[in-house]
């Protein structure tokens, strides 16, 4: 089988490196060989795999050695659960340097060192929050993922985010291979959100490829840095993951993303329910004018 | 006058214009006019300032360029750290031949390059440590510089380091100042930002540290002199005449200056500049928060230098004034010898310069001292009160060409024919195998000091020796002659 490389992206907090974990032991479980590229500079991508805090990143060992090349690849791979291969690029504390810029080094390390030749099926990128510059961008960038997963609740913000990703899919899938694959409900129990998630992938060209609810297990199970599946595999909600896990394997659903206008968005919230009709009257008004 | 008429000239743009896709022919049309004396505002003929086109080969530099390269980088007992990757420093090492006194490496730095050298890991985690390292190793290297600049390159205002907090902090440990500077190349058009951020820097870092200290005891006859860059040792050959009219060079900023002279600077009575581009916005400055006066000066050629002098004098009593005359008359003999000898050589000759700063104006005089005539002109960064001052300089109907591009010159070149090309070394090659003789006006060509009357022999030298070349019979060859030249060949034979 040839390396299908994905990258999953959304809004912060959402789920994302929970939910990525979480799928990449399903499919490990059902005999596929992954790896896990952490491209958030907290690093913390890989810890339920690992059952670590935080593994060593790459560039905080490049920074350690003098440069990147005095790197080997084995001092930065790690193998946690399900023989999964674990990296995390790592990036500065808050408010110095250039995060994006570590993002590009550590992908260019791996693929130096030959990372992507050994034998994989799977390749997942867990990236940060938003595309906020090139760095972020650089997973799906040519040659690197091809299918984007965007993981997504049925909030406003989280709505949002998804649809702002899509635009950025558009700009490199008009120059490269790169494809929105499916949108992850992550649930977070909001009314008819399977539905509103089901509308909003329709709308954007995609398809909601699982629905996964909300339970109280992937907490118990993150707080042993472990994932559901290795937690307590029996648990339902493991099962969801495996569902998730088969559902990728069997993905072709591909496709070029029609990120839809803030106006058809907000109408789409508002047929939920989620957003009132803008009474333009209350605008600028401040609670004493009201009172 | 020039030997085109101004249709001429103005026809000879619109064919070099022609080549260009409409827009960038626009663009450009706004900065290449003919000159006419009568305009008093040079807005009303020319553009300037503006970001190039991509696409043309520019001459220009970057803010960095503007920053350590000409306003900092020649206060000699300061070390300058260019902060980023190692390339900007090293390649702009030494460069502009900024004379100084001094033991480079104990108590001088002017032709060394101090630089943070960036690598991955810092861009990715931030320069602020390194940078700090840094000036602690300088100072521990080093104990006798007086301060410490950080050049910023590019890369650390992507990044966003906070230089300003290293410095401060540094200057609390160091004792001494540290100047950060927010030259980043890729800010403004030209390296013209980069004089004006560096003149800021110098504004809030430096100008204010002597003002309680009343320990300097300042005369009537204080003067100071800024923008000269002492190129080829220009500042000496220029403090010396001042000196013989009895004033006091208290400071001379770039190019053999310090830093305790920048900061007593404030204390002078008047503020000579050389260089208007560079260091206009800090003079203004001190005349409005200090009041101290300033005049522009041109010390190229005894034309210009008299009525320099004398415009210098006119600022202090009659002993000066009189000591003006008396300098002027002093040095007549000796350059009047120079014209002598050399204008017959040089007489009519006609000169195309496109250099930096002030010299697309400020040569002209010298060359007129010679019989030379100046039939184009141009800024690589000048902004209009620059072609302002140009206009009543330039002859009428003469070429004047603003942020030229390489095909445009190289292209009024072959239809003016000047006999001399003045310009950089970018250009240097290209025009002498083109078989023009051609100096660079940045570094004198390695020779040097043009300034004064001193620097004025030299110059007229300089000018005779290249353009009286006998190498530039022997350009063509003879095959290629005949052709061009049939009665040439005919009376070689």
């Amino acid at each position: 089988m040839a390396l299908r490389q994905c990258a999953i992206y959304g809004k912060g907090g959402i789920g994302k490196s929970t939910t990525t974990q979480n799928l990449v032991a399903g499919l490990a479980e059902l005999g596929k060989k992954v790896m896990i590229v952490g491209c958030d500079p907290k690093a913390d991508s890989t810890r339920l795999i690992l059952h670590s805090k935080a593994q060593n990143t790459i560039m905080e060992m490049a920074a350690e050695a003098g440069t990147v090349e005095d790197l080997e690849l084995e001092d930065v791979l790690k193998v946690g659960y399900g023989d999964i291969k674990c990296v995390e690029s790592g990036g500065p504390e808050p408010g110095v340097g250039c995060a994006g810029r570590g993002v590009i080094t550590a992908i260019n390390f791996l693929e130096e060192e030959g990372a992507y030749e050994e034998d994989l099926d799977f390749v997942f990128y867990d990236v940060l929050g938003d595309v906020v510059c090139g760095g972020f961008a650089m997973p799906i960038r040519e040659n690197k993922a091809q299918e984007i997963y965007i993981v997504c609740s049925g909030e406003m913000m989280a709505m949002y985010a998804a649809n702002n990703i899509s635009k950025g899919i558009v700009k490199y899938a008009s120059s490269g291979g790169v494809r929105l694959a499916g949108l992850i409900c992550n649930s977070r129990n909001t009314a008819r959100e399977d539905e509103l998630i089901m509308e909003l992938a329709r709308q954007l060209g995609t398809h909601m490829i699982h629905f996964v609810p909300r339970d109280n297990v992937v907490q118990r199970a993150e707080i042993r840095r472990m994932t559901v599946i290795e937690y307590d595999p029996e648990a339902k909600q493991a099962q969801e993951y495996r569902d998730l896990a088969q559902k990728i394997i069997d993905n072709k659903n591909m496709v070029i993303p029609t990120p839809i206008t803030m106006d058809a968005l907000e109408d789409l919230l508002m047929d939920f329910g989620l957003m009132d009709e803008e009474d333009e009257s209350v605008i600028g008004q401040k609670a004493s004018a009201e009172a | 006058m020039s030997t085109m008429t101004r249709e001429e000239t103005a026809a000879l743009i619109q064919e070099v214009l022609e080549v260009y896709p409409e827009s960038a022919r626009e663009e450009r049309a706004k900065h290449l006019t003919v000159n006419d004396q009568e305009v008093e505002q040079s807005k009303k003929c020319i553009t300037s300032n503006r970001k190039s086109l991509p696409g043309v080969m520019t001459i220009r530099g970057c803010a960095y360029a503007g920053s350590k390269g000409v306003v900092w980088g020649p206060i000699k007992d300061m070390i300058h750290i260019s902060h980023g990757p190692v390339g900007c420093g090293q390649y702009s090492r030494a460069g502009r031949r900024n004379y100084y006194v001094g033991t480079t490496g104990i108590n001088t730095f002017g032709t060394m390059n101090f630089t943070s050298d960036f690598q991955e890991k810092d861009i990715v985690f931030g320069g602020d440590k390194k940078l700090s390292k840094i000036m602690t190793e300088i100072e521990q290297l080093f104990p006798l510089n007086k301060g410490i600049t950080i050049q910023s390159e590019c890369p650390i205002g992507l990044i966003g380091d906070d230089i300003e907090a290293v410095a401060k902090q540094a200057a609390k440990t160091l004792e001494k100042p540290v100047v950060p500077v927010r030259c980043e190349g890729f800010r403004g058009v030209s390296q013209s930002l980069g004089h004006h951020i560096a003149n800021d820097a110098v504004r809030d870092w430096v100008l204010g540290n002597r003002d309680e200290d009343t320990s300097f005891v300042s005369t009537p006859y204080d003067v100071t002199i800024l923008g000269d860059y002492n190129i080829g040792g220009d500042a000496w050959a220029s403090r010396t005449l001042l000196e013989d009219m009895g004033l006091r060079v208290i400071a001379q900023w770039s190019g053999d200056g310090t830093l305790a002279e920048m900061e007593n600077t404030p204390k002078a009575k008047l503020n000579l500049l050389h260089c208007y581009r560079s260091m206009n916005y800090i003079s203004r400055h001190m005349e409005e928060k200090y009041g101290v006066p300033w005049m522009e000066y041109n010390f190229f050629g005894p034309t210009k230098i008299a009525e320099s002098l004398r415009q210098i004098a006119a600022f202090f009593d009659e002993t000066i004034q009189a000591n003006a005359e008396k300098v002027i008359e002093k040095y007549q003999a000796e350059y009047q010898a120079v014209i002598n000898k050399y204008r017959p050589r040089l007489e009519g000759k006609r000169v195309m310069l496109y250099v930096g700063g002030l010299r697309p104006r400020h040569i002209i005089g010298a060359y007129e001292d010679l019989g030379m005539e100046v039939v184009g002109t141009g800024y690589e960064f000048g902004h209009n009160d620059d072609y302002d001052r140009t206009i009543k300089e330039m002859g009428n109907a003469t070429l004047i060409y603003d942020d030229v591009t390489g095909y445009e010159f190289e292209e009024f070149v072959k239809r003016v024919k000047p006999d001399l090309i003045g310009s950089g070394i970018k250009e240097k090659y290209i025009f002498q195998k083109m078989g023009i003789p051609f100096r660079q006006m940045h570094s004198w060509d390695y020779s040097g000091p043009y300034h004064g009357y001193d620097g004025f022999a030299i110059f007229a030298r300089d000018m005779d020796m290249t353009l009286n070349n006998p190498c530039w019979s022997k350009v063509q060859a003879p095959w290629l002659k005949s052709e061009e030249a049939p009665e040439a060949a005919v009376a070689g034979a």
